[in-house]
């Protein structure tokens, strides 16, 4: 037998190892076999130690993100709080422009039905500093041509009149104020009457005799008799009504939302306006009388 | 029985070294358990082949030709099996094989305990291997098999980069003197 230098022992074994490899290659491709036993086998003894690996990883990521990864997580919660309040923020201001935008509808719609009366649209920029008194301040002034004494309304009702008039801005004394007045009339029996503020967000109808009849819920609008609002302007609508000595003590709830004014109009002459939805409300006493049927006989109470 | 004992070439002396019982076997089975457990948990880490590193520290380690050369073949026909039949029995067994023989060969020669000896020989080694697969497809299952693409620069970087620590926390599996 031949020997083999023992520093050629080694790479006989690699020859002989990759010799053995190859024929078990060609042996796997003729008889297309893939050596299942020993795969069996070691897939057999392999597959123990893979299962306690699994176990393992599946232990450690549970307690690293149970534990260890916390830190993220309350990092995470931070920053979902974080966004959540900012889409609510977001939100809030998304709403807040759908109402502005609703109501500056309503404005657009009005102020086109009414187009050939002069009128300004304005913002409210301030309110009183007190509860003295029941102001607004408004963005318009004298360059838009506002004048003291001038009717401002919005497309529910009667608001007041400008008081003060500055350069770029105006104060208006709300109807709910103690010392406002607006000449009103029932829709239904024509009786006038003024009705004023005071100091509460409920009007009081004065003078008007215990023996005149109104009932809860007539409407009233002005008369046009205070020479500063045209005629049937909602002002608001009877709340409750008690009987008194020598006047009956009557609250009316007022139309326009005097609480929460946005944008209101000045109108620059006293002429007649149309209210759409209140006029056609008001303008429907009961089945057969005309609308604009005017009152039978003098009214009971006219107090200019 | 001496644990460590010199080699001598000339004026060289490479020390071989000796590891506890049972630690090649523990850490060979250990990477193909996690050379499997990779696609499932780390799809990024395929590139890594752990069982070709471990061929290769033992092989370096042991500067035993003869000893690396079977380990590569043991190494090698254990991770065809868990390959799954689409692989057959030899593939990685031809490759590792040359891998561990040529790894010893060079331990005996060099000194590759330091580590940017290893992340070289590691590199080198990486793309060697896949030669010899790409080989053997070719030669002997008719397979065609591109010789280089992005895959193997990709691999041969991250084996070389694991090869560092990895090889530095092995080290202290060697038996000391």
């Amino acid at each position: 037998m031949v020997a083999i230098p023992s520093r050629h022992r080694s790479l006989a074994l690699l020859a002989g190892v990759l010799l053995a490899q190859i024929l078990m290659l060609a042996v796997q491709i003729k008889r297309d076999s893939r050596g299942r036993l020993i795969r069996v086998w070691v897939v057999s003894s392999v597959t123990p130690f893979e299962r306690a690996g699994a176990w393992s990883v599946v232990k450690v990521r549970g307690v690293w993100h149970h534990y260890f990864a916390l830190r993220n997580t309350s990092r995470e919660n931070e920053a979902l709080r974080t966004e959540n309040d900012g889409l609510r923020l977001t939100l809030s201001q998304l709403q807040s422009k759908a109402a502005e935008a609703d109501r500056l509808g309503a404005l657009l719609q009005f102020k086109t039905s009414n187009e050939k009366v002069a009128m300004v649209g304005a913002r409210v920029i301030g309110a009183s500093a007190g509860t003295a008194s029941r102001t607004i301040e408004i963005d318009r002034g004298e360059r838009d041509g506002i004048h003291r004494n001038q009717a401002v309304i919005t497309p529910d009702g009667a608001v007041g009149k400008v008081i003060e008039v500055y350069r770029d801005s105006a104060q208006v004394l709300l109807l709910t104020d103690k010392d406002s007045g607006i000449g009103a009339m029932l829709v239904a029996s024509r009786i006038q009457c003024p009705v004023g503020g005071t100091g509460e967000p409920l009007l009081t109808m004065k003078y008007v005799p215990t023996e005149e009849t109104v009932n809860v819920g007539d409407k009233l609008v002005t008369s046009g008799m205070d020479k500063i609002f045209p005629r049937d302007v909602p002002v608001g609508t009877v709340l409750d009504v008690k009987a008194g000595n020598p006047f009956k003590q009557i609250r009316v709830t007022p139309a326009a939302k005097l609480d929460r004014l946005e944008e209101v109009f000045v109108l620059l002459t006293p002429e007649p306006l149309e209210f759409q939805q209140e006029s056609e409300a008001q303008s429907a006493p009961g089945p057969g009388v005309p609308a604009e049927t005017p009152a039978t006989g003098p009214p009971a109470a006219v107090r200019p | 029985m001496n644990d460590t004992f010199e080699l001598r070439r000339g004026d060289t002396h490479i020390e071989v070294h000796k590891f506890f019982p049972g630690a090649i076997a523990g850490v060979t089975i250990a990477a193909l358990a996690l050379q499997a457990a990779f696609p499932v948990y780390v799809r990024r880490l395929d590139y890594l082949d752990l069982p070709l590193l471990i061929t290769l520290y033992f092989g370096l380690s042991r500067r035993n030709p003869s000893t690396g050369l079977l380990l590569g073949t043991t190494i090698g026909l254990l991770q065809d099996s868990l390959s799954g039949p689409t692989v057959p029995l030899g593939l990685y067994g031809i490759a590792k094989t040359v891998v561990g023989y040529l790894a010893s060969s060079i331990g005996a020669r060099l000194d590759t305990e330091h580590p940017v000896a290893r992340f070289a020989l590691t590199g080198g080694f990486v793309v060697l291997h896949q030669a010899v697969l790409v080989l053997t497809r070719r030669l002997l299952l008719a397979q065609p098999e591109p010789w280089f693409n992005m895959h193997l620069t990709m691999a041969a970087a991250l084996n070389a980069v694991v090869s560092v620590p990895l090889f530095l926390l092995l080290d202290r599996l060697r038996r000391s003197s």
